[in-house]
C-alpha cells in the first residue's frame, strides 16, 4: 500500500552500515490468522516465513505489529513442535522493528535530515506493549532539523484499528478513531506520524474524512529525508 | 446463562450504546476519573511493579494448590463457628441461600454489592422465592430503583449520570426533598435505605478475599453498607467463588494495595472488613448464623481448560477503565455479567461460546488491559484462545473464513500473491478521486467511516525488484 516506507528502510538500514537485502519471496508474516484464531493457517505460514528468513543476519521489519508477530507469537505457535520451535526462536532472536533496531542495535542517529513541520507521534499498541517502543522513534525524530514534536494527549491509547476488528466492528473502531482524530487535531500539528501503516491508514482515513489537513507518515519516511514527498493520501 | 441476557444480538446492543450521547458521557466520567486516579496512585507507589509480581505469584500459588486451601478455608471456618455450604454451580448456590432465608423465616434480606451474585442470578432467585430484596451499595440501590442490571464491576450504575439519578430518585424516594447536589442525592438515598438495614432479616454479601488460615471472609467497601448488612440482621450469608481463597491475612494486604489503587487509586477504602464467624457470646452485635457458600460455577472448568490465569483476577475494573472497546459501548452491550477485557474471557465460559461469541472478536488486541491488570493476566493471549476455539469449533462466519481462506492461499504462493496484489492495487484506483478512495465494493467495512489511501500503480516489491538488476 506504501512502497515507500519500504525504500525509506532500505535507506536508513544502509545509512546505518548495513547491506540490505529484500527476499522478493515475502508476502505476509500471518498475523490476521494469528488473530482470527486459524492457528494451523498461522503455522502454515509462519514456517515459509521462517525458512525465508533464517539465512539472514537480522531481519528488520517497518512494522511493529509484523515484528511482534515474529518476535513474540511465533515461538509460541510451535509449543507442541520442538524442531520448529527452536527454529521460530532462532529467527525471532534476530527479528528487529525498524525504528528500535536503528537505535539500540546499530546506535544510528539521523544527521542532516531536515523538515520544517510541527508533528505529533501515536504509539502503535504492539510495538509499544509488546516490544517496548516508545522512546527510540522521538529520539530519532528530535534530531530532524526544524521538526517540532508535540505531545498527542492518550498517545498510546489504541486507534481502534486491531487489523480485522476495524472491518469486523466498523462503528466500534469508528467511535475509537473518531476521539483518536480529535485528539490529533487538537495538537494541531501538521503532521501525524508512527511506526505502523495499518493504524497510520486508519487515523489517516479518519482524519481525511473529517476534513482535518492533518497529513500522515510513517516516521522511517522522515527519517530518510522523504517528509518533502506526498503523504499518506497524497498523489505524487 | 448470564441472570441478565440483554436483548438483542450484540450489534444490536452496541448500536443502541454508540447512539446514547449521554451513557458515552457517563462513561467517560467515571472512567475518566478512575484512570487518572489509578496512574496517580500507581505512581506514587515505587513498589508497584513488585506488588504486582507478588500479587500474581500469590494467586497462582492458591490456584495450584486450591484443594489444599480449600480444605484449610473449611476447617477454620468451621471452627470459627460458620456454615460452610459447597456449591457446583450458580443454580445451587441459589438454591442453598433460599433454603437458607426460608429456614430463617427471612421476608426481607440486605444485599451488598456482589458480582458473583449478579454471576448466580441470586437477585433473580430471591425474587422467584417470593424474598424481597433490598440493594444497600448506592449503586445497586439506583439500578435496583431503574431495573437494570450492573454495567460496570466496581460502579454498577456508571451508566446512569447523576442527573438520571436524581430523577429515579425524585420518582422512587418517599422524602426525596430538594435533591440539587451529590450530596442531596446520598442523603435521601440514606434516608431511603437506613430503615431497611434495621428491619432485614438476612444479610447477603460477596467476599473479597477468603483467608484460608483464620476462615475469615474480607470484604471491601467505600460506603459502610457490607457491615450495616452484615452485622444487624440475624443471619448473614456470604456467596464467594472458591478462586476469591488467599492464605492468610498478610497475603490479603498484599492483594489489598494492589486491588484498591487499581480500582479508584486510593490506597485504601474506607471500610476493610473481616467477618469471622458468628456473633460469639459476650459480643455486642453480629449475626446469630453465620453462612458461606463457595460457588464453582465453572471455576474448577476453567482450570482445566486452559484459563486458569483468569482465576487470578481480583474484579478491580482497571482493564474496563481502561479499554477503548468498553469506553465506547459501555457494560451493558457486552450481554454477559462481566464487561470488558475480563469479561469476554468470562463470559464465554460463563453462558457459551457460542452465545457470547462476538465477545472474544470485538477487541483490537492492544494489550492495554495487560499492562493495567495488578495480577497481569494475559487478557489479550486468553482472547486469542477463545479465537482459537471458535475456529476449531467452526463458529466463524463462513465469510470471514472464505476472506482467510483465500488470504492463506495467496500467501503461501509468493508469485500468486504478486499477481494478486498488483491486481488489485491496479484496480483500487478506478474508485478514487484524487489520493482518497470514499468508496468501494467489498470495502464497506472501512469505507463507511473513513476514507482509504489510493495505492501505488505498482507493489514496493514490484518497484524494488524493477530498481534493482536481478542476479
Amino acid at each position: 500500500m506504501r512502497p515507500s516506507i519500504g525504500f525509506a528502510a532500505i535507506a536508513l538500514l544502509e545509512a546505518a552500515g548495513c547491506r540490505v537485502e529484500v527476499p522478493l519471496d515475502q508476502t505476509c508474516c500471518g498475523q490476521p490468522a494469528l488473530n482470527s484464531g486459524d492457528r494451523e493457517g498461522a503455522r502454515r505460514v509462519a514456517k515459509r516465513t521462517i525458512a525465508l528468513l533464517e539465512p539472514f543476519e537480522h531481519v528488520v521489519v517497518p512494522s511493529g505489529s509484523c515484528a511482534a508477530t515474529i518476535r513474540v507469537h511465533y515461538g509460541e505457535l510451535f509449543d507442541d513442535d520442538p524442531a520448529w520451535h527452536a527454529r521460530a526462536d532462532a529467527v525471532a532472536g534476530r527479528t528487529y522493528e525498524l525504528l528500535s533496531y536503528l537505535m539500540d542495535m546499530r546506535g544510528w542517529l539521523p544527521e542532516r535530515v531536515s523538515l520544517s513541520a510541527t508533528a505529533t507521534y501515536h504509539d502503535s499498541c504492539s510495538g509499544l506493549r509488546e516490544l517496548g517502543i516508545e522512546a527510540q522513534p522521538r529520539r530519532l525524530l528530535a534530531r530532524v532539523d526544524g521538526l517540532s514534536l508535540r505531545p498527542l494527549e492518550g498517545s498510546t491509547t489504541c486507534c481502534g484499528f486491531g487489523g480485522t476488528f476495524c472491518v469486523k466492528y466498523p462503528a466500534i473502531s469508528n467511535a475509537i478513531v473518531e476521539e483518536k482524530a480529535q485528539m490529533i487535531e487538537a495538537t494541531g500539528a501538521d503532521l501525524l506520524l508512527g511506526g505502523d501503516l495499518g493504524c497510520l491508514m486508519n487515523m489517516a482515513g479518519k482524519l481525511h474524512r473529517r476534513g482535518a489537513a492533518t497529513r500522515a507518515f510513517h516516521a522511517a519516511e522522515i527519517l530518510a529525508a522523504m517528509g518533502g514527498g506526498p503523504a499518506i493520501g497524497e498523489v505524487e | 446463562m448470564s441472570a441478565h441476557a440483554r436483548p438483542g444480538g450484540f450489534d444490536t446492543r452496541v448500536q443502541a450504546a454508540l447512539a446514547d450521547p449521554l451513557l458515552k458521557l457517563a462513561i467517560d466520567r467515571t472512567t475518566g476519573t478512575a484512570r487518572t486516579k489509578r496512574a496517580a496512585a500507581v505512581a506514587a507507589w515505587p513498589g508497584f511493579a513488585a506488588g504486582r509480581d507478588l500479587g500474581r505469584d500469590i494467586k497462582d500459588h492458591v490456584i495450584d494448590n486450591l484443594g489444599h486451601y480449600l480444605v484449610e478455608f473449611e476447617r477454620n471456618a468451621l471452627a470459627s463457628g460458620a456454615k460452610i455450604h459447597w456449591a457446583r454451580t450458580g443454580q445451587e448456590a441459589c438454591d442453598i441461600v433460599v433454603a437458607i432465608c426460608r429456614d430463617a423465616g427471612a421476608r426481607t434480606v440486605t444485599r451488598a454489592k456482589s458480582m458473583l451474585g449478579e454471576e448466580i442470578g441470586l437477585p433473580h432467585a430471591l425474587e422467584v422465592a417470593g424474598i424481597e430484596r433490598v440493594e444497600t451499595d448506592l449503586a445497586e440501590h439506583i439500578i435496583q430503583l431503574a431495573g437494570d442490571p450492573p454495567s460496570h464491576i466496581v460502579w454498577p450504575a456508571l451508566h446512569k449520570t447523576r442527573e438520571q439519578v436524581a430523577a429515579l430518585f425524585q420518582s422512587h424516594h418517599h422524602d426525596p426533598g430538594a435533591l440539587a447536589s451529590v450530596e442531596a442525592m446520598v442523603a435521601s438515598a440514606r434516608r431511603e435505605l437506613r430503615g431497611r438495614f434495621l428491619a432485614a432479616d438476612v444479610g447477603i454479601s460477596g467476599a473479597n478475599f477468603l483467608i484460608a488460615d483464620t476462615g475469615a471472609v474480607c470484604t471491601v467497601t467505600n460506603e459502610g453498607n457490607a457491615e450495616l448488612t452484615t452485622t444487624p440482621p440475624r443471619v448473614h450469608i456470604v456467596t464467594a467463588g472458591i478462586e476469591k481463597l488467599i492464605p492468610s491475612t498478610a497475603h490479603a494486604m498484599a492483594m489489598l494495595r494492589l486491588l484498591v489503587r487499581s480500582a479508584t487509586g486510593a490506597e485504601l477504602t474506607q471500610y476493610t472488613t473481616f467477618h469471622c464467624g458468628p456473633k460469639r457470646p459476650g459480643d455486642l452485635d453480629g449475626p446469630g448464623e453465620f453462612h458461606i457458600v463457595l460457588v464453582d460455577g465453572g471455576r474448577t472448568r476453567m482450570l482445566a481448560e486452559g484459563l486458569a490465569e483468569m482465576l487470578r483476577c481480583i474484579r478491580c475494573s482497571a482493564c474496563l477503565n481502561h479499554c477503548v472497546v468498553y469506553r465506547q459501548i459501555g457494560g451493558h452491550a457486552y450481554g454477559g455479567t462481566y464487561p470488558g477485557p475480563m469479561g469476554s474471557v468470562l463470559t464465554p465460559m460463563l453462558d457459551g461460546l457460542a452465545q457470547s461469541q462476538d465477545l472474544p472478536r470485538a477487541c483490537t488486541l492492544n494489550g492495554q488491559c495487560q499492562e493495567v491488570c495488578p495480577v497481569a493476566i494475559p487478557l489479550p493471549t486468553l482472547l486469542r484462545g477463545w479465537r482459537d476455539r471458535l475456529w476449531r469449533d467452526g463458529l466463524e462466519p463462513a465469510p470471514a473464513r472464505l476472506g482467510l481462506g483465500l488470504w492463506r492461499f495467496l500467501v503461501l504462493r509468493p508469485a500468486l500473491y504478486r499477481l494478486a496484489s498488483g491486481a488489485l492495487i491496479r484496480m483500487m484506483p478506478a474508485f478514487a478521486r484524487g489520493g482518497w478512495i470514499a468508496r468501494m465494493p467489498m470495502a464497506g467495512g472501512w469505507t463507511r467511516h473513513r476514507d482509504l489511501p489510493r495505492p501505488p500503480s505498482r507493489t514496493f516489491i514490484a518497484q524494488y525488484r524493477s530498481r534493482k538488476p536481478l542476479p
